[in-house]
């Protein structure tokens, strides 16, 4: 179960105002974070709490298909991303990157910048902990769990080259 | 209920037998394609993930397409990582410059992509192999990687949209018309997630070199796959290549599956096409920018680099110059297809017209060398996209058209309709 306030964002947040392609020659992940949302929210940093959640409108994480712009929220401490739905490289780098999402309608329009939602991935349930409303997102499949408690699809990855005893000495 | 055919492409690949639109998948792939841009990148990727054999050494294929012969020490080092290797995993589809061509048109000329298989790519075109059946789709670096080492990866199975295009296409319009209109009609996110599935008696007509221009721009729907069901089209294309299709299980749509919509486009009265800056969804009648004056004319990449291409062209351009104010660029997309322009006198004919004829590479279309623009300047192109600084500086602009409106154009040194000159 994940537990966090929401930060609220609108349609079609793109990759450049989520990680801006001036930071790109960059690759740890803690300097990524520092600059997440520079573009759109300067506030980001400041507000976000341990675990927060984004909720956001349509097209979430289109334009380009920089990786990075899943790493930089993963590395913010951005616990999940709702949204009413994502852009397609987007969707897969969140999810190879360890980084939860949900796409759901109903929690994307209703839900309001600083509401306390739980959020249950494995049967796909948003609730608002004080306005007690529940939203359904599609659950989770499970290989997609898989792929996200194994922290990304590099550790994944890892460990099936090592069930399937391919991996390098 | 019946099923698309990329329904079952997938459901064939993967342990469940089944694949419903939504479903996440972990499915079989057939072939993994890298080109020389993104191989660098991917191999280290490949490393940290704990892998050091490739799953399957005559299934990848690594294309030296973007920027080759190399443009300048950067992209030499990244050629050379990935010959590297491509030496050290003894891969057997490794293309050379000089036997390499732009990665699409040489996968489906070497007979390597089938009907019904499963292809990742590491170029977002990588659907133009649609064209014979097969699911193909772009991805990012890890999801290359960790195809590479697996051979297999994790898939959300697409909706699909049907286009049915009906009526009898004009002369002098071809496939890159066909998908202007479809552009025009859904815009540049009309088929985010899904599968653009082509079909009716405009599409059973074409040659294969207009169904891979088709396929190629469903990229620019946001699309994740395009597809055409294979037919004797099909079979005659592969058999050329030396690829028998005698027994082999070729999927196609059930006449009841399910699609999120379809779209029927009537192309009776259809005029000739451009995509105007800066997005390849905003598409005009050539008339309706007959005007503007170019600079530049490209005749080739992944989309329109096929023979038949060039055969529009040439027919056009026989006996005529390119005008004073126009530089015309052709490249051809694969090694075969300029020798095939120079034995049909294509080549001589491009010659004596004025243009200029480079190796097999990518080259500006994405504004990497070989025709990069300057300020202000305006190009016409058959290639994908004109999105701001595309080809080159970003005070630059690009019109997207097929290579008998870029033929005409390059005559006149306006954007033209074929007719113009016929």
């Amino acid at each position: 179960m994940i537990r966090g306030y929401v930060i609220k964002y609108g349609d079609n947040v793109d990759t450049d105002v989520i990680l801006p392609g001036r930071y790109l020659t960059c690759l740890d992940p803690e300097h990524l974070a520092s600059h997440c949302m520079e573009d759109l929210d300067p506030r980001f940093l400041s507000k976000k709490g341990p675990g927060d959640i984004i909720v956001a409108g349509n097209n979430f994480g289109c334009g380009s298909s920089r990786e990075f712009a899943a790493v930089a929220i993963k590395a913010a401490g951005i616990s999940c991303i709702i949204a009413r739905s994502f852009a397609r490289i987007f969707y897969r780098n969140a999810i190879n990157v360890g980084l939860m999402i949900l796409e759901c309608p109903g929690a994307a329009e209703s839900l309001k910048e600083g509401d306390e939602i739980e959020v249950d991935p494995d049967q796909g349930l948003i609730h608002n902990v004080r306005g007690r409303e529940s939203y359904e997102a599609a659950p989770f499949p499970v290989l997609v769990r898989r792929i996200i408690d194994d922290g990304g699809l590099v550790d994944f990855v890892k460990r099936r080259l090592k069930e399937k005893g391919w991996a390098s000495p | 209920m019946g099923l698309t055919i990329t329904e079952k492409i997938l459901a064939n690949h993967c342990q469940e037998r089944i694949a419903k639109p939504g479903d996440l998948i972990f499915a079989k792939i057939d072939l993994v394609l890298s080109v020389d841009v993104g191989t660098g990148p991917v191999i280290e990727i490949f490393e940290k993930m704990g892998a050091s054999k490739v799953f399957d050494p005559e299934k990848i294929v690594f294309v030296n397409d973007h920027f080759v012969p190399a443009k300048d020490i950067a992209s030499a080092e990244l050629s050379r990582a990935m010959r590297l290797f491509a030496r050290q995993q003894k891969l057997t589809h490794f293309f050379e410059v000089g036997a390499s061509g732009l990665c699409h048109l040489l996968l489906m000329e070497q007979g390597l992509v089938l009907p019904g298989q499963v292809l990742v790519g590491g170029d977002s075109h990588t659907c133009t192999s649609g064209a014979v059946g097969a699911f193909a789709a772009g991805v990012g670096n890890s999801d290359l990687a960790a195809s590479m080492a697996l051979g297999e990866n994790w898939f959300r199975v697409p909706e699909t949209i049907r286009v049915v295009f009906k009526g009898k296409l004009p002369e002098y319009l071809c496939g890159k018309d066909l998908i202007l209109l479809v552009l025009r009609e859904i815009g540049i996110e009309g088929a985010r997630y899904k599968t653009l599935e082509f079909a009716g008696e405009v599409i059973e007509a074409l040659p294969m070199s207009d169904r891979v221009t088709i396929c190629n721009m469903a990229a620019e729907t946001g699309a994740k796959n395009a597809i055409i069901e294979p037919d004797q089209v099909t079979c005659n294309f592969l058999k050329r290549q030396g690829v028998h299709t005698d027994g082999m299980d070729i999927p196609i749509s059930d006449s009841d599956a399910i699609y999120s919509a379809v779209l029927e486009i009537c192309v009776n009265d259809v005029e000739p096409l451009v995509a105007a800056p800066y997005l390849p969804s905003n598409v005009k009648t050539v008339s309706e920018v007959r005007d503007i004056h170019v600079d530049q004319v490209f005749i080739g990449s992944c989309t329109n680099g096929s023979l038949e291409d060039f055969r529009r062209a040439a027919r056009i351009l026989k006996g005529r110059r390119v005008h004073e104010a126009v530089r015309l660029i052709v490249i051809p997309g694969t090694p075969k297809i300029l020798s095939h322009m120079m034995a049909e006198g294509i080549a001589q004919i491009l010659v004596d017209a004025g243009a200029a004829i480079g190796p097999c590479t990518c080259g500006p279309c994405s504004g990497g060398h070989m025709g990069v623009l300057a300020a202000d300047e305006v190009a016409l192109a058959t290639t994908n996209r004109n999105f701001v600084g595309r080809m080159g500086h970003t005070r630059s602009q690009v019109y997207l058209a097929s290579p008998t409106v870029a033929a005409a154009t390059a005559v006149l040194g306006r954007i033209a309709d074929p007719r113009e000159v016929a």
